[in-house]
């Protein structure tokens, strides 16, 4: 089966000369459809600019980048937003949400961009935020809920727009461990049920552990990819 | 999508209304200057070309010393005009009517009310020069002419102030130490050309205002209308033959009167009004100008303080197109609705001073079509350049924005 997501000797190099950073330097790696992936690494290592290669956000400097095997690290701005748009959900450590929208209006949000007419928009965000435990929350403003809460709300917004995969770079590292692990739960019954290939970057090890997979990185190099305990 | 943006930007626009107030009057004070002008000017052009037309046949006016306007003067020595240099302009053929003037402020008086008005010394063929019909009564006979004999005619404006809505003919008011029959009023005739009343006034015989009001048998100016069949060149040349003869100027010296043509005289004043109107109207283009620039520099704030929400938007698919778009529609919507507003506000400041002045209200359509493109375009040209600079955005670094 064609790899979902495939990165060959990619590497993202910041500056030039003495100021050169080598954020990612030769990275090869493959994650299927359906997989759930850890990324784990100490800080500076290359995991949030990898997934910002992924989620078409960066580019690499050198390298390829396939996505359904098709070479995509030389879109333009519009491609790689219609990338985003049609394929990709993302889930931030800050939650990332419109402070002056409603939870429904933040989850409409990447419908109103696909195109989706309103009503039918505002059904699929409702739903959206059902499956994310949400209902009744529509109309609260982000500063009304609490943190958990408004992550489920960008869970939905990622979710929303029916995407493959879902990017998730610390989703829980402004959560307490409580709250943390209701996300991770979410977060792992939406790749067990409806199939959403999940990467997410993440400091722990028992958040890491709702993976199947995990890859550390350091120094920007991947330097383990091996099934999660527990896992087959 | 471009009917979803548009109401992205008026919620936008409305969540923070002072910011948007702000930001808006600057387009407002801009557009409703211009209209304003505009509609102003225009009126009082409709109000010059009025007078013109209720000239009738033409008119010149006669004057001593060299200026055409201000106090008679250009030199002592220009002597007064008498009742006999009118008579002689009389008989010259290119002159059907002419009206020797003296005039002075006096106050009139009747029962209790007492109105300061301005009294005209002049024929009874003034009203034929002016072409000013009587309310009612009648106008001055020969007789009561020659023999100086104390009656008088009232302007509007003067029978209001002393005699409400009551018949004025036949009743008898004191002009100074004057008694006078009061014989016929004027018709209305509304605001000059430079805003007077030109109501307010009090016609009497000439001789009568010479020897009992003023005490001497001097003469400021004669107006006189031409016949119809006569040029005003031919008028002016006629009247400056007679009056240069009469007042002994030689070959080789200038005259000492002066005579104007009254039409001249309003298309000039049409021409000034223009020319006024222009520079204003230009005034308040920059003043928009600077109400554009006032939207440009709210966007580019608006910009850096929603840098974090351009990156989610960019994140959740939006192209650089729609970011464009979403700015640009919030600029020209602010625009528009100052333009909308400084309509409505230069409409309501015209109508307010063309009552003041007494002038027509004349909105003009094609105005405020192009006041409102105006401020499209100005939310046009100083939106693009926020809008691109949003558009633009790196969606890595607007999303670490904080
Ligand atoms: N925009 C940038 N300009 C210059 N250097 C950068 C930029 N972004 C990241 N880097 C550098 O690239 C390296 C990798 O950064 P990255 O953000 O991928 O780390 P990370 O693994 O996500 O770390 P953390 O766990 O702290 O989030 C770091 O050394 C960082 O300083
Ligand atoms: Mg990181």
């Amino acid at each position: 089966m064609e790899p979902l997501i495939a990165f060959r000797d990619v590497a993202r190099i910041y500056g030039s000369g003495e100021a050169e950073v080598r954020a990612l330097d030769g990275v090869d790696l493959t994650i299927n459809k359906g997989e759930f992936v850890a990324i784990m690494g100490p800080s500076g290592s290359g995991k949030s600019t990898s997934m910002n290669i992924i989620g078409c956000l960066d580019r690499p400097t050198s390298g390829k980048y396939l996505f359904q095997g098709t070479e995509v690290q030389d879109l333009d701005q519009d491609s790689r937003a219609l990338l985003r748009r049609h394929y990709l959900g993302f889930v931030f450590q800050g939650f990332n949400l419109l402070a002056r929208a409603s939870a429904l209006e933040n989850v409409e949000l990447p419908l109103i961009y696909k195109g989706i007419p309103k009503a039918e928009r505002v059904a699929r965000a409702k739903r959206a935020l059902e499956k994310v435990g949400l209902a009744g929350r529509e109309n609260h403003d982000p500063s009304q809920l609490s943190g958990g809460q408004q992550q489920r709300v960008a869970i939905a917004r990622a979710l929303a727009g029916d995407p493959m995969v879902i990017l998730a770079d610390e989703p829980t590292g402004n959560l307490d461990s409580h709250r943390g692990h209701e996300i991770m739960q979410l977060l792992q019954a939406l790749n067990r049920d409806e199939g959403i290939t999940i990467v997410m970057v993440t400091h722990e090890e028992d958040i890491a552990a709702y993976a199947q997979r995990l890859l550390v990185f350091t120094d920007g190099k991947l330097t383990r990819d091996e099934a999660v305990k527990g896992h087959s | 999508m471009l009917w979803e943006t548009v109401t992205l930007a008026f919620i936008t626009i409305t969540r923070n209304k002072l910011r948007t107030f702000l930001t808006v009057l600057g387009v407002v004070i801009g557009v409703a200057a211009v209209i304003a002008m505009v509609t102003i000017g225009q009126g009082s052009s409709a109000q010059v070309s009025a007078s013109v037309a209720s000239l009738g046949s033409n008119v010149l006016t006669i004057r001593s010393g060299t200026r055409a306007f201000g106090p008679p003067g250009g030199g002592e020595s220009a002597p007064k005009f008498t009742l006999k240099d009118a008579d002689a302009l009389a008989d010259l053929p290119q002159i059907a009517y002419v009206a020797p003037i003296v005039t002075g402020g006096q106050t009139v008086v009747f029962g209790n009310a007492n109105a300061s008005t301005q009294i005209y010394g002049t024929s009874a063929d003034y009203l034929k020069v002016q072409n000013w019909p009587l309310a009612l009564g009648r106008g001055f006979e020969g007789t009561e002419e020659t023999a100086g004999a104390a009656v008088c005619v009232l302007g509007q404006t003067v029978r209001t102030k002393l005699f409400g809505t009551s018949d004025p003919i036949d009743e008898t008011v004191r002009v100074k130490n004057v008694a006078c029959q009061v014989i016929g009023v004027l018709a209305a005739k509304g605001a000059g050309s430079f805003g007077q009343d030109q109501d307010d006034i009090v016609l009497m015989p000439i001789k009568t205002v010479q020897r009992r009001l003023e005490g001497n048998k001097d003469v400021a100016s004669i107006s006189v209308a031409l016949r119809k069949s006569a040029t005003s060149a031919q008028g002016i040349k006629a009247v400056q033959a007679v009056m240069r003869d009469r007042r002994h100027i030689g070959l080789t010296q200038a005259d000492n009167f002066n005579v104007t043509d009254m039409k001249e005289l309003s298309s000039m004043l049409s021409g000034v009004n223009a020319v006024l109107t222009g520079m204003l109207s230009s005034v308040a283009a920059v003043s928009l100008l600077v109400g554009g620039i006032g939207i440009m520099n709210i966007m580019l704030v608006s910009v850096t303080e929603r840098t974090r929400e351009i990156g989610i938007r960019l994140a959740v698919g939006a192209s650089s197109g729609q970011v464009l778009t979403q700015f640009l529609v919030e600029a020209i919507v602010l625009s528009l609705m100052g333009g909308v507003i400084g309509i409505l506000v230069g409409l309501g400041l015209a109508y307010g001073a063309s009552v003041f002045m007494a002038i027509p209200f004349a909105p003009s359509g094609a105005v405020v079509a192009m006041a409102f493109g105006f401020s499209a375009l100005v939310g046009v040209v100083f939106g693009y350049f926020p809008a691109r600079r949003a558009a633009r955005l790196d969606p890595i670094e607007a999303l670490r924005h904080q």
